[in-house]
């Protein structure tokens, strides 16, 4: 059985549509990304699914049960906001506990499941603590608890991880996965950072200009992208017009052939070719589309190599020990690595 | 270059300019005051110095003892009715369009502009028998003949109110507006109704504002003098209307100045009161 389903579900703010018509299955059990640039629309399914929002058109059903009438208070959700939204006149544990309060829970169970809680975010002991004594790191877990604390059937993050520096936030995703795995709970998360959705998720929903672009398993997203925005939102990637036609795919003047596992969408007229840095190769000038080195930038793990053909721009990883004789202004010929040439819309 | 003194933006003598006009505008004339209600009171119109405290034994007396708290008891339920009536109004004003929340604002400051006097005025003609509600109820066949509502303590307190409620509203806006909305959200995810989750959550988040707002009208009223003669009857006069009685038309100085000591600690002893209970509260 589905356990979340939105169905062609569309949101009008004035004259402006956030959301068009959007249809989605997640299944029992999934960790699921909305990922895309602000303004996407992504935050606004939530809010719908969340029913923050009243949907212009469309159905929200969990378990089977249309929710779209329920009012927000009804739906027994668990929902962690971009500002976390922690009560300053609470303690941490009343804090977490508050879904169960607002349920008649009693004092020493409430207490009790939010010990349990604390420990699963490992924080144990800090209940009796005021939220402005907690660290960043330290309201975000109590933020997640809270969220979880009524053991709901879906369980909502809008951004929950973006207040936080670098190194914490990758920490955090790693953990939030972890949490989500070991209790099952269906999990939508939103966030604009690719690296995240890739990091947590089972399923990642691809989103621009309030419509669906692509949904799938995150690899199956890099591998596959269904158009030229997916192929250039998941991962870094070189963008080219290309011409297809004949098995030969046309980009700046020179053909590559194409080869076994390429994904190619469109068999004939123009497209856009997306190749990635790593499967970008190097050699004499004559061996490819030659192109005129702009810019070295050795990161030690890698070097990536900046080269430009007229106003196409075009960026090679190069893995280490490669490409130390390389020098700015030299021509070099491109070629594409078998079977990693994606062309799309 | 070696280590100097890091120059703070004003020179340090600036500091003195507060304090200077504190002096000058507060501690001078309350000095003055407290001299003046131990003075002895010269009955031809005027008072000479000397250290007594007839005035303030004349003030311990049933009499000053019951108009002290009718002053109060109308300055409290003034406060209570603005800040009950000021803090929805603010959250839903807060929640408008920021174009409508200026116009808004505008508006609630040009009362401000209205002086006491035309407010009162304006109040005992709409509450009069003649030309006010009570004709309008009568016409509207809700009452048998037409009445007046003044003077009573529904209009002095109304009167009190209409002054009271900008000021609550401006000393409860910028901390309301500045509520993460997020909050009241996500009580409503967790769970809470609508009015659950304004006295859960939104009310007690903003418990300091909702003092200060009630000190603030609390205050303001309890120095009102000419609302409870023009609105309310003598029994509701309050203890600034008895201080104009005694300091201009008794031409008594002495037990004026000394009721207004009184007034003065009586004041700061309930704000003392009910910033700390603010406090106490908001920190639990």
């Amino acid at each position: 059985m589905t356990e979340l389903r939105i169905d062609s579900l569309s949101k009008d703010f004035g004259t402006f549509r956030a959301l068009d018509s959007v249809s989605l299955d997640i299944p029992n059990g999934k960790f699921v990304c909305l990922l895309g640039p602000s303004g996407c629309g992504k935050t606004t399914l939530l809010r719908l699914i969340a029913g923050l929002e009243t949907p212009t058109d469309g159905r929200v059903y969990v378990g089977g049960a249309d929710q779209t009438e329920v009012p927000t208070h009804k739906r027994g959700m668990g929902m962690v906001f971009q500002s976390l939204a922690l009560f300053p006149h609470l303690d941490v544990a009343d804090n977490i506990a508050y879904p169960l309060a607002i349920r008649g829970v009693d004092k020493a169970t409430r207490r009790a499941r939010a010990e349990e809680l604390l420990e699963l975010v490992q924080l144990p002991g800090l209940g009796s603590r005021r939220i402005h004594q907690l660290s960043g790191g330290q309201r975000q877990r109590v933020a997640i608890a809270r969220g979880l604390s009524i053991n709901p059937q879906v369980f909502l993050l809008d951004e929950p991880l973006s207040a936080l520096d670098a190194s914490l936030r990758e920490h955090m995703q790693i953990e939030l996965r972890q949490i989500q795995q070991r209790l099952g709970v269906t999990t939508v998360v939103v966030t604009h950072d690719q690296k995240e959705a890739l990091t947590m998720a089972d399923l990642v929903i691809v989103m621009k200009d309030g419509v669906i672009q692509q949904a799938g398993a995150p690899m199956e997203l890099y591998h596959t992208p269904a158009n030229a925005f997916v192929a250039g939102f998941i991962g870094t990637t070189n963008l080219m017009p290309c011409t297809v036609a004949d098995g030969v795919v046309s980009v700046l003047g020179h053909a590559f052939p194409i080869t076994e596992g390429d994904r190619i969408a469109i068999t004939s007229g123009e497209a856009q070719l997306s190749v990635r840095p790593e499967h970008v190769l190097l050699g004499a000038p004559d061996e490819g589309l030659p192109a005129e080195v702009s810019f070295l930038r050795d990161l030690g793990e890698s070097l990536h190599v900046l080269m430009r053909v007229g106003d196409q721009e075009i960026t090679a990883h190069l893995a280490p020990g490669h490409g130390h004789d390389l020098v700015t202004g030299q021509t070099v010929g491109i070629r594409f690595r078998d079977g990693e040439k994606v062309v799309v819309q | 270059m070696s280590a100097t003194p890091v120059q703070t933006a004003a020179p340090r003598w600036l500091g003195l300019w507060p304090a200077a006009m504190l002096t000058l505008f507060f501690l001078v004339p309350f000095g003055i005051m407290l001299a003046v209600s131990v003075a002895h009171r010269d009955v031809s119109g005027f008072y000479e110095w000397s250290f007594e405290w007839d005035s303030y034994a004349r003030f311990l007396s049933a009499f000053f003892g019951k108009v002290m708290a009718v002053s109060i008891s109308v300055s409290l339920t003034a406060a209570a009715i603005c800040v009950a009536l000021a803090f929805p109004f603010t959250v839903f004003l807060s929640n408008m369009g920021h174009r409508a929340q200026t116009r808004i604002l505008v508006v609630l400051l040009s009362a401000l502009a209205l002086s006491e006097v035309i407010i009162g005025f304006s109040l005992s003609t709409l509450l009069s028998q003649t030309a006010g509600i009570g004709n309008l109820f009568h016409w509207l066949g809700l009452i048998d003949e037409p009445r007046a509502y003044t003077p009573s303590l529904f209009a002095l307190i109304t009167g009190l109110c209409y002054i009271g409620f900008p000021f609550a509203v401006l000393v409860l806006y910028p901390p309301v507006s500045r509520l993460d909305p997020e909050i009241v959200e996500a009580a409503r995810v967790m769970g809470a109704s609508g009015p659950r989750a304004f006295f859960g959550v939104i009310v007690p988040n903003l418990r300091g504002a909702i003092v200060g707002a009630f000190i603030l009208v609390f205050v303001f009223t309890l120095g009102s003098y000419l609302l409870p003669q023009l609105l309310g009857r003598s029994e509701h006069w309050t203890l600034s209307v008895h201080i104009t009685d005694q300091a201009v038309y008794q031409s008594n100085l002495p037990f004026g100045a000394a009721m207004s000591v009184f007034l003065m600690l009586v004041a700061l002893a309930l704000v003392g009161l009910a910033s700390l209970a603010g406090r106490e509260r908001g920190a639990a």
